[in-house]
């Protein structure tokens, strides 16, 4: 039986030292085996690396910054998909996600596009700045936090933590503060970058895991891989991971998941303290950077997402290779010129 | 205590912890004694397994084992029986 062709437009092509998504939710769509694909990248910067992976992207187009708006957005998708006929969107930036959310129910009525994404409800509750609410109603450990807005709020926010503490953006960032003075400093330099309010989060001694997953939106978890990371950079992204068996995270994930009934991908951020608990750090609506480990270990979950969101029976993963490791790498590609003078002046690649 | 369960060592004494993701390195002799552990074998069977193989006494012995099952503790390798 012939599979079928999808075409299916990917975000966050930006392999950088704070790599997004994208190119790892591409090279697990091209190893999907139940549908052929088609790729198109969707940039927002000229110097995204994936815009010139001709091997893993087929063709490119600009999107407008997610300041700009659903309406500005639906347009140049309207356009997009006259091109090229979408199937299935992968939104893979937290900032970007608010609008595609909005736009879900007008893409697939009007360009027949299909996503899955939780819902505007189950993103606003995780939230980095809601985090605490959010803990409270589903029974899982969080550190405590206090949101500030202003310098002139750190030092009486502080009162409550002990040293060191994090200093975190609201979509991204986060940096350890020591004292007061690099509490202040972290909080100029990502409040220029990200804007206020900024979290002073309890800083929880211990190792980071991240779990990477996909909720149907009843309740179940389709599938969930544990991850931890091996080697971080200084912007605290994995460049290295290994996949562990974890059944207590496990079940905190598939306890999560149920109590959310969250719909879509997610990578769940936890720190295990040195006594054995596990505290959310923060809920990810999408698939992480790591995400193609989950090929790796015998779970393509970004595949499975496709097919979900095609109204496909997808059965749930079961088991998934324990002791699988990822290390990234970087790569100087050689780039003519007008490739660079086409993206920049058409928006196309 | 024994040695967890998940655990298991490579011929090359490679040592990986499926839970936290940690990796160690056993020389042959802790090699040896942990796959007597494994097998387990009391710290008596174990004693004289390792005096039989090679040139020490009984209190070196002693004392070198007992440091390393600290070491596996402290690692968090060790779980009650």
């Amino acid at each position: 039986m012939s599979k079928p062709l999808y075409t299916i437009a990917v975000t966050g092509l930006n392999a950088i030292d704070s790599p997004g998504p994208g190119l790892s939710v591409i090279r697990a769509l091209q190893a999907a085996t139940s549908f052929d694909v088609r790729i198109i990248g969707l940039s927002y910067e000229t110097m995204e690396p994936g815009i010139y992976m001709h091997d893993l992207v087929d063709k490119t187009y600009q999107i407008p910054m997610p300041g700009a708006g659903t309406e500005v957005l639906f347009e140049r998708f309207s356009y997009i998909n006259a091109q090229e006929d979408l199937t299935f969107i992968f939104p893979n930036f937290d900032a970007e996600l608010f609008n595609f959310i909005k736009l879900q129910d007008r893409f697939e009525e009007i360009l027949n596009i299909k996503m899955v994404l939780p819902s505007l409800e189950q993103f606003e509750e995780r939230h980095k700045v809601n985090l605490s609410d959010f803990g409270e109603k589903h029974e899982v450990k969080v550190p405590e936090a206090k949101l500030v807005f202003n310098t002139a709020q750190i030092a009486d926010a502080l009162k409550d933590f002990e040293f060191p503490v994090a200093v975190k953006g609201k979509f991204y960032d986060s940096k350890v503060a020591y004292s007061y003075n690099q509490a202040v400093t972290n909080f100029n330099k990502i409040s220029a970058e990200w804007g206020v309010p900024i979290l002073i989060q309890e800083f929880v001694h211990g190792s980071e895991v991240n779990v990477c997953g996909i909720g149907d939106g009843t309740g179940a978890t389709l599938g969930a891989v544990p991850m931890r990371k091996l080697y971080i950079t200084d912007k605290g992204k994995a460049w290295a991971g290994v996949s562990l068996d974890d059944q207590e995270l496990m079940d905190i994930t598939h306890k999560l998941i149920a109590s959310t009934k969250w719909r879509g991908p997610f990578e769940l951020e936890f720190i295990k303290s040195e006594e054995g608990e596990y505290h959310l750090l923060e809920i990810n609506p999408r698939f992480p950077a790591w995400c193609y480990l989950t090929v790796g270990v015998g779970q393509n979950q970004i595949e499975a997402l496709v097919n979900l969101g095609m109204g496909e029976k997808v059965p749930a993963f079961m088991k998934y290779d324990v002791g699988k490791m990822f290390i990234r790498y970087s790569y100087d590609m050689i780039v003519d010129m007008n490739e660079f003078e086409k993206i920049s002046t058409t928006g196309e690649l | 205590m024994n040695i967890k369960r998940n655990l298991a060592i490579s011929d090359s004494g490679f040592l990986f912890n499926p839970s936290t993701g940690d990796s160690y390195s056993l020389n042959p002799i802790a090699q040896q004694i942990f796959s007597l552990m494994k097998e387990g074998k009391s710290d008596g069977e174990i004693k004289a397994r390792i005096l039989e193989d090679y040139n020490t006494d009984s209190s070196t012995f002693e004392k070198d084992f007992y440091d390393f099952i600290g070491l596996l503790n402290n690692y968090k390798l060790l779980e009650n029986e």
